[in-house]
């Protein structure tokens, strides 16, 4: 992998965090991070959407002018989630009924329009298939990380009913921690907005720690 | 050569129009190679649905092929699936919806002759993850808490407006629409009992 892929690596991971350090998609972030399967599902579709949405601008970018391109990004991906959402009803039927539900959250999500606005419309394909990729793995990875958060704090529980988005191998995968219940504040939207200013304040102080030294 | 085409006026109009234009192409080719395998994989739903609503052993029939529709008045007629024991129908299931926090909740309901419930589902909704969906029946045990229950039998309000069911920490409105739709559903069956259990009147 050369240095130029790398860094687009580390970006979408890590430096350039979609949630963590642009700050986009704080909408659908908050809204499903309820459990840590859920922020996996809505991660997985997501990813899969900006994956594709990345490929096709880049791919048009020749032929778009500066003047409408925020309109033609905007009718692709609406149209590219629709039809997701179609495809996935007729011939993934099982998967539909849980990822459903955060499909039709992906139209609304800014983070696709901001990568094909920023990233997508000036690079080549393989750098925004890239770039897609990772920054749909950086988005999974904070949505999982604050879900379980919020699941720990507020239910007692880690990645409950994950073998209903993956199948029942995965089912060792839910853990039960204990029985009390938790704190229902948690779940509610407070607990979305808690666990993410932790969780930002955290990437900030690691950030500073091992900053390379001017 | 193309980028001084791009900057001129009528290239924008153009540029969008075909863009639209292959978008809407391809949406109405989605839609119809996908129809068919969308409706086969919802009769595949009815059908697990049905045999979930009903105890095992009520019926012997195929309910999905055992449908009528029934006039109750209201702007559409009620799909009704007729259970049926020996040739003889001994209950019906039919389909309620309600307005919950996300939209509408299409809900399956089965109801013995008397008029009492044998079970209950839901079939769609887009209620909050992690808060609201706590009325499938894969997420939580809350809907067999009909199961059993009659028009009489029961306070049909969540225990928040003084009745008999469990609201939602933190959803309130959710368990209220299908408490609600239920009660609407027992209330249609008593009115039309003879016409939705196929009895001659």
């Amino acid at each position: 992998m050369s240095t130029n892929a790398m860094t687009l690596v580390k970006d979408g991971l890590w430096h350039n965090n979609v949630v963590f350090a642009q700050m986009l998609a704080l909408c659908p972030t908050m809204a499903v991070t309820t459990s840590g399967a859920n922020g996996l599902g809505m991660g997985l579709a997501t990813t899969a959407v900006l994956l594709v949405s990345n490929v096709l601008v880049a791919l048009i970018r020749g032929i778009v002018s500066e003047q409408v391109r925020i309109p033609v990004f905007i009718v692709l991906i609406a149209s590219l989630v629709t039809v997701v959402d179609m495809a996935l009803n007729a011939w993934l039927h099982e998967l539909h009924k849980v990822l459903g539900l955060f499909i039709a959250l992906i139209v609304v999500n800014c983070a696709i329009l901001g990568r094909a606005e920023a990233f997508a419309s000036r690079n080549a394909v393989g750098a925004a298939f890239i770039d897609g990729l990772f920054m749909g793995i950086g988005f999974t990875l904070a949505l999982v990380v604050i879900g379980l958060i919020r699941e720990m704090l507020g239910s007692g529980t880690l990645f409950a009913q994950a073998s209903q988005l993956l199948g029942a191998n995965f089912a060792f995968l839910e853990i039960r921690l204990h029985d009390r219940g938790g704190a229902l504040l948690m779940i509610l939207p407070p607990g979305a907005f808690a666990a993410m200013a932790f969780l930002l304040a955290g990437k900030r102080v690691l950030d500073k720690r091992f900053a390379p030294a001017r | 050569m193309l980028e001084k085409w791009k900057s001129r006026p009528l290239y924008q109009p153009l540029l969008l129009g075909a863009v639209t234009l292959l978008a809407s192409a391809s949406l109405a080719w989605a839609a119809s190679a996908t129809r068919e395998a969308i409706a086969q994989a919802e009769e595949r739903d009815l059908r697990d649905s049905l045999a979930q609503v009903l105890p095992e052993g009520f019926a012997d029939n195929d309910l999905a092929a055992a449908r009528a529709e029934i006039d109750t008045g209201a702007a559409t007629p009620v799909t009704v699936y007729r259970a049926r024991r020996a040739g003889v129908v001994n209950g019906a299931v039919f389909k309620v919806s309600g307005k919950g926090y996300g939209g509408e909740i299409v809900i399956l309901m089965a109801v013995d002759k008397a008029g009492a419930l044998l079970g209950v589902r839901i079939l769609k909704h887009s209620e909050t993850p992690g808060l609201g969906d706590k009325i499938e029946a894969e997420k939580s045990n809350w809907i067999d808490n009909f199961a059993g229950k009659a028009l009489g039998t029961a306070a049909w309000a969540v225990k928040k407006d003084g009745g008999d069911f469990d609201q939602f920490a933190g959803a309130t409105i959710t368990p209220r629409a299908v408490v609600e739709a239920v009660k609407k559903g027992l209330e249609t069956f008593a009115r039309h009992k003879a016409a939705i259990l196929g009895e001659s009147s």
